[in-house]
């Protein structure tokens, strides 16, 4: 451990705006949710209406979680439910950053020849995530307590935040060991969250039904923090939990270090074939070898995504239809069938960002192969820049596509009495969108190369405004910001093609304008 | 002859930073062509900016009688490119990235790949990541080399090459070299690399061309280190002309001598009797020693 210090002094250096900027942002987001409660709701009588409905709407409850009460800090606590998803995802990435991508890029090797111990990398990683979810909670709570809410409550809701970047610190300090690359690692990390967060909503949403596999909410980390009910019960003991939990995780990762070679992962290399098959022979054969693995799993994920909110959506118009309470709300909001279309297409919009993360990932993948060298070698041969930028552009536009008709077609399977039709097109339609998040990509790696990683900040403000759009009560053109406020509400509402044709246009230009910088300038930049 | 490569006056900036600075290289079409200078001077930039991968900011630059920049994806046809450093797709085999590169490149010869890969015994059937640096290297060299190209481009290729396949790979060019159709550029730091492979060299130092020609035109710019132990006190050595910092202790002797002077200063040696001697040939370092000197005079 000698050495640890020091490591996490660079780190800190290297991540210094980074790491604040999440762990403050993320931490301020719910006093948001404060005030717009209290505007929204000024009684307590409304609250308990709101609190009502929305604890047992399974759209809801799917995105944030169980709520079991309707005081004003329960509420925002509630509505802050998936903020530790992007604390998780926040966490992953950070501990990959300096753990797998720096041994992928020499760097580990470089300090691991200095005076450091074998497992000083590791440690310094997680415990500067770990830092960083301490600040984030700490703000939190010092967000809250400063809004007027009880001191405990917001004790408990600031360690919600810090417990779940502890844990997926702990399991991405696990996944670096386990693959051979920072990629795998990334990938097999945001599987797992992506488990945790399905088992969740799986025992959240039939908590809210018969209950029958309510059980499944206590195998995710995620479904322990939010156990802890801040502004309700206060309940702490899940939060010793998910506390041994990080610890076994740390160890495990530990023991998985000292039993690998440095730069291989646990699972031994297999010898491949001695040439290649004809496919290989093209750019394009080749961006199918290195997207096929990125579609498959992205189509697995959102295979799984369909299923659970068609079958939520089922089970929750059930309960509806057998409650005279419930149903009777329902009515007065338009009736269960318009129940069900705000439902699915709330979700078609939730499910068009994350299709938009795919597409931005699969855009800069371009910028990936330039800077390992790989784009100077194929740009070497008689593949022009165009075929080379195109043959991943396809993979990036089209991929998308696919995926998204996974989804609603999965949603017709567990959500058999939908019109199936409707469903497809309320997901479809958020395809423009994604174009223009992908082409925002294609547009920051044509003309700042060096500032790709921008392109991450397109999903991430349409993310924020998804979020906090709905409760704050934002002015319009600062939701005009996201192309996906422009996206027809299907099923439900009106199909314009309007608003189709134009986000296509403004894609198409941000693309052209994207390959048009990349003819010109210098690879690798 | 006609000439492979013509670059005159060639400059590149980076922003404030002059990468190239009106370099000059010249590289006839048939001739094995050393590129020297030390790190940091220019080599990778001029090499890409030949590759059509970079635009120059300046000066004149033909490849394969066209222009590098417009005409990048015709002229890629007829030429096969190293990297200095060579980077595999983790999932890709070394095989395939052969079979890849030469597909791309509009073919290549599978029976000059199986003969390659013997030489530089390297199993094509390892995935990308599980290689060494040398043997990454010699994918990107096979697959070069089994190209049918007439111009091949090579960035330091002997980097990370153990001392046995570097002499494989100076077979393999010697053998280009007889052939006589194809035209090799070949970069390195190491100047008793390049000595024995090229027909001629140009030296670069801070993007500027500071030598050019055969090795023997640059003779004059050489130096040899002499250390040897002797019999008796070598008188006149240290006077003699063309001998340079000349030490004397008991019995052993250590000096450097302009390669004119080399044949009476051996002589003065032999006279007195020599017991034991060690001649080094002038490193790349020494001989832009010997030009900074030049220059200040
Ligand atoms: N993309 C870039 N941006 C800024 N400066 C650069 C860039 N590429 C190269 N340089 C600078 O240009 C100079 C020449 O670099 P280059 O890589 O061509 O040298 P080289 O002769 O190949 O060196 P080496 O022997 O180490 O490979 C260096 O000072 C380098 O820092
Ligand atoms: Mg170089």
């Amino acid at each position: 451990m000698t050495g640890t210090g020091q490591i996490i002094r660079l780190i800190l250096r290297r991540d210094r705006i980074i790491l604040p900027l999440w762990a403050v942002l993320l931490g301020l987001v719910p006093a948001g949710y404060v005030a717009s409660f209290e505007s929204l709701f000024p009684t307590d009588a409304e609250r308990i209406d709101y609190a009502t409905v929305s604890a047992s709407n399974a759209g809801f409850v799917t995105l944030y979680g169980p709520l079991h009460g309707s005081s004003l800090g329960e509420l925002v606590a509630w509505r802050a439910g998936f903020l530790p998803v992007i604390a998780a995802i926040c966490a992953l990435l950070t501990v990959v950053r300096h753990t797998r991508a720096d041994e992928d890029a020499g760097r580990t090797e470089l300090i691991g020849a200095a005076a450091v111990g074998r497992y000083a990398q590791l440690a310094a990683a997680v415990i500067t995530t770990c830092a960083g979810g301490v600040l984030l909670g700490v703000v939190q709570t010092a967000a809250m307590v400063g809004q007027g809410l009880p001191v405990e409550g917001s004790l408990a809701f600031g360690a919600e935040m810090i417990l779940t970047v502890f844990v997926f610190a702990g399991v991405a300090a696990i996944t670096a060991q386990l693959t051979s690359g920072a990629r795998g690692a990334r990938s097999i990390a945001l599987a797992v969250l992506a488990v945790a967060f399905a088992l969740r909503v799986g025992g959240d949403t039939s908590a809210i039904g018969d209950g029958s596999t309510s059980w499944l909410s206590w195998l995710s980390p995620i479904g322990w923090v939010q156990h802890l009910f801040p502004y309700g019960v206060n309940s702490w003991w899940p939060a010793l939990l998910a506390l041994a939990f990080t610890a076994a995780l740390a160890g495990l990762a530990a023991v998985l270090l000292a039993r690998r070679d440095f730069g291989s992962g646990l699972a031994p290399a297999r010898l491949g074939p001695a040439s290649a098959p004809r496919s290989l022979g093209s750019p394009f054969g080749l961006a199918w070898r290195l997207h096929r693995g990125l579609l498959l799993s992205w189509t697995a994920g959102f295979v799984l995504l369909g299923l659970i909110f068609g079958g939520v959506g089922g089970s929750v118009l059930d309960i509806a239809a057998g409650n005279q309470e419930l149903s009777d709300i329902f009515n007065r909001l338009g009736g269960s069938d318009a129940l069900a279309d705000s439902y699915f297409a709330g979700i078609a919009a939730i499910v068009g960002l994350i299709a938009a993360c795919y597409a931005v990932q699969a855009a800069l993948r371009l910028r990936d192969e330039e800077t390992t060298g790989h784009a100077e070698m194929i740009l070497s041969t008689a593949a022009s820049r165009y075929a080379w930028a195109g043959s991943h552009l396809f993979f990036a536009l089209l991929g998308p596509a696919v995926v998204l008709a996974a989804e609603g077609l999965a949603v017709g399977v567990t959500y058999p009495q939908g019109n199936l039709g409707e469903i497809l097109g309320g997901v479809l339609v958020q395809l423009p969108a994604v174009w223009v998040l992908a082409g925002l990509a294609v547009l920051a790696f044509g003309l700042v190369p060096k500032l790709s990683g921008l392109a991450w900040a397109a999903p991430a403000i349409c993310l924020l405004i998804l979020l906090v759009g709905s409760t704050l009560q934002l002015s319009q053109w600062f939701l005009d910001i996201s192309p996906f406020t422009h996206t027809p509400k299907l099923p439900g509402g009106d199909l314009t093609a309007l608003p189709l044709v134009t986000l296509t246009l403004v894609a198409a230009v941000l693309t052209a304008v994207g390959i048009a910088a990349l003819r010109r300038r210098n690879i690798p930049d | 002859m006609t000439e492979a490569i013509t670059a005159a006056g060639l400059v590149k900036r980076f922003g404030k930073v002059t990468a190239l600075d009106g370099l000059d290289l010249h590289v006839e079409t048939g001739e094995v062509h050393g590129f020297l200078g030390p790190n940091g001077a220019g080599k990778t930039t001029a090499i890409r900016i030949l590759l059509g991968l970079m635009r120059s900011s300046g000066g004149d630059v033909r490849l394969l009688g066209g222009d590098p920049w417009s005409d990048a994806t015709a002229l890629h046809r007829r030429l096969a490119y190293v990297p200095g450093d060579v980077t595999l797709w983790p999932n890709l085999t070394g095989g395939e990235v052969i079979d890849l590169l030469g597909r791309l490149r509009g073919g290549f010869d599978a029976r000059r790949k199986a003969d390659l890969l013997e030489r530089f015994q390297l199993d094509p059937r390892k995935k990308g990541r599980t290689y060494s640096k040398g043997n990454r290297q010699k994918v990107g060299l096979v697959a070069a080399l089994s190209s049918d190209v007439e111009l091949l481009i090579l960035d330091e290729p002997t980097s990370g090459l153990d001392p046995l396949m570097e002499e494989v790979f100076r077979e393999v060019i010697a053998e280009e070299k007889r052939r006589g159709d194809r035209t090799v550029l070949l970069s390195s730091h190491i100047l008793s690399e390049v000595e024995v492979l090229c027909d001629r060299l140009t030296i670069i130092r801070d993007g500027r061309t500071i030598e050019t020609g055969t090795l023997a035109d640059m003779r004059h710019l050489t130096r040899t280190t002499i250390q040897a132990e002797l019999a008796g006190p070598p008188d006149g050595l240290a006077t003699l002309a063309g001998v340079h910092d000349f030490q004397l202790d008991h019995d052993r002797v250590r000096f450097d001598v302009d390669t004119e002077a080399l044949e009476p200063a051996l002589q003065s040696l032999v006279k007195v009797g020599v017991r034991s001697l060690v001649s080094q040939p002038p490193s790349l370092e020494e001989l832009f020693l010997r030009q900074y000197q030049k220059d200040e005079r």
